[in-house]
C-alpha cells in the first residue's frame, strides 16, 4: 500500500488530521469511498479495526473500489469540515466511524444529496445517510460472567471514554453479566473523558488497582490500560481488537469488532445501485461481534464464558431481560420483558449496582 | 505498597514529562524565543527513544536517542527563526505539525510492538523503607533527572554569569548585542537544550509512562507544558510546583471517580487545569516580580544589523 501524507491541517484543539490515499484512479466508473477516523489507524483498538475493515473492503472489492481516510479527526466544527472534504474530494460513500460525528454527517449530507453516508453508532437517519451500529454489548455482557468467575475482590474496574449511551450499554451489561455469576458484584468507573490519551489511560488503570480491583475493562482505545494490568499482574479485556499481544498473560478475551463484511456489503450496494438508508444493530448472530479467543482462564469459566456466547447468538439470552432494576431502585423491565432497540440505542441511565453516578 | 505510595509514584510519573519539557522552554523563552513546537520535539523524542530501545533492547540508548532527536528537531526550528530569521509561532506550529505527521511515519513500523520499560532503580535496604523508600530511592531515573534537571536549571539562571547572559538576551537582545554578547548563539544554545528536554520528556512517555508506541501518544502534553511555563511566570520552582500540582490533581480526580463521589466527570477533567492556572496565577499575582520575570524580547526575531 502506497502511502501519502497529502496535507496537514490545524485542528481547533490542536489536533491533527492527515490524509492518506491509496491507489490511483484509472476507471471512471471506480466507486470513491472516504472513511473519517477519529484516531490513529495504529490505536490498535476502535479505529484499527476500521481501518481493518477498510482494507478488507479494498482486497475484496479490488479495482471497483478506491479508498480515502482521514484520521484524528476530532468531533465537532473540524468533523464536519473533513467530511465536506471528503465529499468535495468525489467520494461518493463515506463511513463516519464515530458517535461525535452524527450531527456533523447530517449536516453535510444536506449539502450532498448523491452522496451515501454512513455513521457509525449514532441514531439519526436520512434519505442518504445510515446508520450502523454493533451491539458490543452482547460481548461485554459475556466478559462480566467471566469478571465475577475470575476476580477474586469481586470489584471490577471500568474505563469509561464519554457518557454516552454506547459506553453506558457496555457498562450495564457488563454489570448484568456479572451478576448472574455473582448478585454482590461491584464496578468502579472512571471516566477519562476522551478516546485516546495512553498516558491518562494508564493513568485511570493505575487508579482503579491501587483502589482494589482485580479486573479492568475499558471503553478507550489504546492499549494503555492492558500494559497496566500486565505489570500489575491482574487481568484484563481487551478493547475493540485483540490486544493479546499486548498482554499475554492478562488478556481474558478482547471484543473484536469486524466491520469489513459490512463495508463491503454496502459499497456493493452503492456500486449495482441498490443502496437505501437504513439503520441496523448487529451484533453475535451476524457476525459483528467477535469474540478473541477466551484465554488465561480455568477451562470451567471458558466453558461459561462459550456457552453464554452461543446463547446469545442463538437469540436464547438477550442481555438486557427483565426483572431489571435502573440504579435508583426503579423498575425497568418486567419479568421477561427485554428492552427495545430504541432504549438500547439511547440508554442513559444506570442499571442497579453500579457503583457510580452517571454524569449527564 | 501502600495506597499512598502508589499514589505519589502515579503522580510523579505523570508529573515529570510535563516538568522536564517545561523546564526546557523556560530556558528557550528566557533567551526570547518563544518555540512552540514543544509538542512536536516530544512525540520526536518518544518516537525514537521507543525506536532506539527497541532495536538495541537498551532503554537507555532510547533515551540517548530521543535526546538527540529532539535537539535536531529544534536545530530546524532554530535554522528557521535565528538564522533565516521567520516568524516563531508559525514556525513553532509547524513543528509541532511535522512532528506529529513525521512520527505516525518513522512509527509506523513499531506500532504494537512490546516496548522496552527503563525500569525503576532498586537500592537494597533503602527502596523496602516502609511509606518513603519507593517515593524517594525506587523510582524511574527519568525522574531523578528531572528533578536534577530543575535544580541546574535554577542555579544556572540565577547563579551564574552564563545565565545571567542568557537572560540579558532574553531581556533586550539589542542591548546585549550592542554589549558584545554573540545573541544569535545564545539562542540557538537555548533552543538546543528545549528540543533536547522535550526529547527526553518525549523518551519518559513511551519507556517508563506507556511503553509502546501509539501516534499521537502525547496527547497535548506538550503544551500543557507551554502553559505551565507562562503561568509559572518563568520560573523553575514554580514550574515544578505546577507540574505536580497539575498531576496530583489528575491523578486524585481519578481516584475520587473510582471512589465514586458523584461529581460530573467532565468537571473532575478540567480540574486540573483550573487548579494549576488558578494556583499559579495565584502565587505569580506580584506584578512587578512578574514584570522582571518575563524575557521581554520573547517571541521577536533579532536581526543583527552590520
Amino acid at each position: 500500500m502506497k502511502k501519502m501524507i497529502m496535507g496537514l491541517a490545524v485542528a481547533a484543539t490542536l489536533g491533527v488530521t492527515s490524509i492518506a490515499a491509496t491507489g490511483i484512479a484509472f476507471a471512471a466508473e471506480k466507486l470513491k469511498v472516504g472513511f473519517i477516523y477519529i484516531g490513529p489507524p495504529g490505536d490498535f483498538g476502535w479505529t484499527y479495526q476500521h481501518d481493518q475493515g477498510r482494507k478488507e473492503m479494498e482486497k475484496v472489492l479490488g479495482d471497483q473500489v478506491e479508498t480515502t481516510f482521514l484520521e484524528s479527526v476530532p468531533e465537532g466544527a473540524d468533523a464536519e469540515r473533513s467530511i465536506e472534504r471528503l465529499a468535495r474530494a468525489g467520494n461518493k460513500l463515506i463511513f463516519t466511524t464515530s458517535f461525535g460525528y452524527m450531527d456533523s454527517t447530517i449536516k453535510v449530507a444536506q449539502k450532498f444529496p448523491n452522496v451515501k453516508f454512513e455513521h457509525a453508532t449514532g441514531y439519526k437517519t436520512a434519505e442518504n445517510v445510515s446508520v450502523y451500529n454493533s451491539r458490543f454489548y452482547e460481548g461485554r455482557y459475556v466478559q462480566g460472567v467471566i469478571a465475577a468467575k475470575m476476580s477474586k475482590a469481586g470489584v471490577a474496574g471500568y474505563i469509561g471514554s464519554f457518557p454516552i449511551p454506547e459506553v453506558v450499554q457496555g457498562i450495564n451489561a457488563f454489570m448484568l453479566g456479572a451478576q448472574s455469576v455473582n448478585p454482590d458484584f461491584k464496578v468502579k468507573v472512571i471516566w477519562a473523558n476522551s478516546w485516546f490519551d495512553p498516558g491518562k489511560e494508564a493513568d485511570a488503570a493505575k487508579a482503579l488497582v491501587d483502589q482494589g480491583v482485580d479486573i479492568i475493562t475499558q471503553h478507550t482505545d489504546s492499549t494503555a490500560p492492558m500494559q497496566v494490568a500486565s505489570e500489575r499482574k491482574i487481568k484484563a479485556f481487551g478493547q475493540a481488537s485483540d490486544m493479546i499481544k499486548f498482554g499475554p498473560e492478562t488478556q481474558l478475551t478482547s471484543i473484536v469488532d469486524n466491520w469489513g463484511p459490512y463495508y463491503i456489503e454496502r459499497a456493493k450496494a452503492v456500486i449495482d445501485g441498490s443502496w437505501k438508508s437504513h439503520n441496523v444493530f448487529e451484533g453475535m448472530k451476524e457476525g459483528l461481534v467477535v469474540m478473541a479467543p477466551y484465554t488465561n482462564m480455568p477451562d470451567d469459566v471458558k466453558k461459561l464464558a462459550e456457552e453464554t456466547q452461543a446463547k446469545i447468538t442463538s437469540g436464547e439470552l438477550k442481555p438486557f431481560t427483565g426483572p431489571l432494576k435502573k440504579q435508583d431502585g426503579s423498575e425497568w423491565l418486567k419479568a421477561g420483558e427485554t428492552a427495545d432497540d430504541k432504549t438500547i440505542l439511547s440508554m442513559n441511565f444506570y442499571v442497579a449496582g453500579v457503583d457510580d453516578k452517571l454524569p449527564n | 505498597m501502600t495506597m499512598f505510595e502508589a499514589i505519589v509514584l502515579t503522580i510523579a510519573t505523570a508529573a515529570t514529562p510535563l516538568l522536564i519539557a517545561a523546564l526546557g522552554e523556560l530556558i528557550v523563552e528566557r533567551s526570547g524565543v518563544l518555540n512552540l513546537g514543544v509538542e512536536g520535539m516530544m512525540i520526536m523524542g518518544a518516537v525514537s527513544g521507543f525506536a532506539a530501545a527497541q532495536m538495541t533492547g537498551s532503554a537507555w540508548l532510547g533515551l540517548v536517542a530521543a535526546v538527540l532527536a529532539g535537539a535536531a528537531f529544534s536545530l530546524l526550528f532554530g535554522f528557521l527563526t535565528l538564522t533565516l530569521a521567520t516568524n516563531q509561532v508559525a514556525t513553532g506550529l509547524a513543528l509541532t505539525l511535522l512532528g506529529l505527521g513525521a512520527s505516525a511515519m518513522i512509527g509506523e513500523s513499531f506500532v504494537g510492538l512490546p516496548g522496552v520499560r527503563m525500569e525503576s532503580i532498586y537500592i537494597q535496604g533503602l527502596t523496602d523503607f516502609p511509606y518513603i523508600g519507593k517515593i524517594l530511592f525506587g523510582q524511574d531515573p527519568i525522574f531523578y533527572l528531572s528533578i536534577l534537571l530543575t535544580i541546574g536549571v535554577a542555579w544556572f539562571l540565577f547563579k551564574t554569569r552564563a545565565g545571567l547572559t542568557l537572560r540579558s538576551v532574553g531581556d533586550n537582545h539589542a542591548s546585549a548585542h550592542a554589549l558584545g554578547v554573540p545573541v544569535i548563539r545564545i539562542r540557538y544554545l537555548a533552543v538546543l537544550f528545549g528540543g533536547a528536554c522535550a526529547g527526553l520528556a518525549g523518551a519518559q512517555l513511551s519507556l517508563v509512562y506507556v511503553p509502546q508506541w501509539v501516534e499521537n501518544m502525547s496527547s497535548g502534553r506538550g503544551w500543557i507544558a507551554l502553559a505551565l511555563v507562562v503561568f509559572a511566570s518563568w520560573r523553575p520552582w514554580r514550574i515544578l510546583a505546577g507540574a505536580y500540582l497539575f498531576g496530583a490533581v489528575t491523578i486524585g480526580q481519578l481516584h475520587a471517580q473510582a471512589l465514586g463521589i458523584g461529581v460530573p466527570s467532565q468537571l473532575m477533567s478540567a480540574l486540573p487545569y483550573l487548579a494549576t492556572i488558578i494556583v499559579l496565577v495565584l502565587i505569580s499575582r506580584n506584578k512587578r516580580l512578574t514584570l522582571i520575570n518575563t524575557p521581554t524580547s520573547l517571541g521577536k526575531a533579532f536581526v543583527p544589523d552590520r
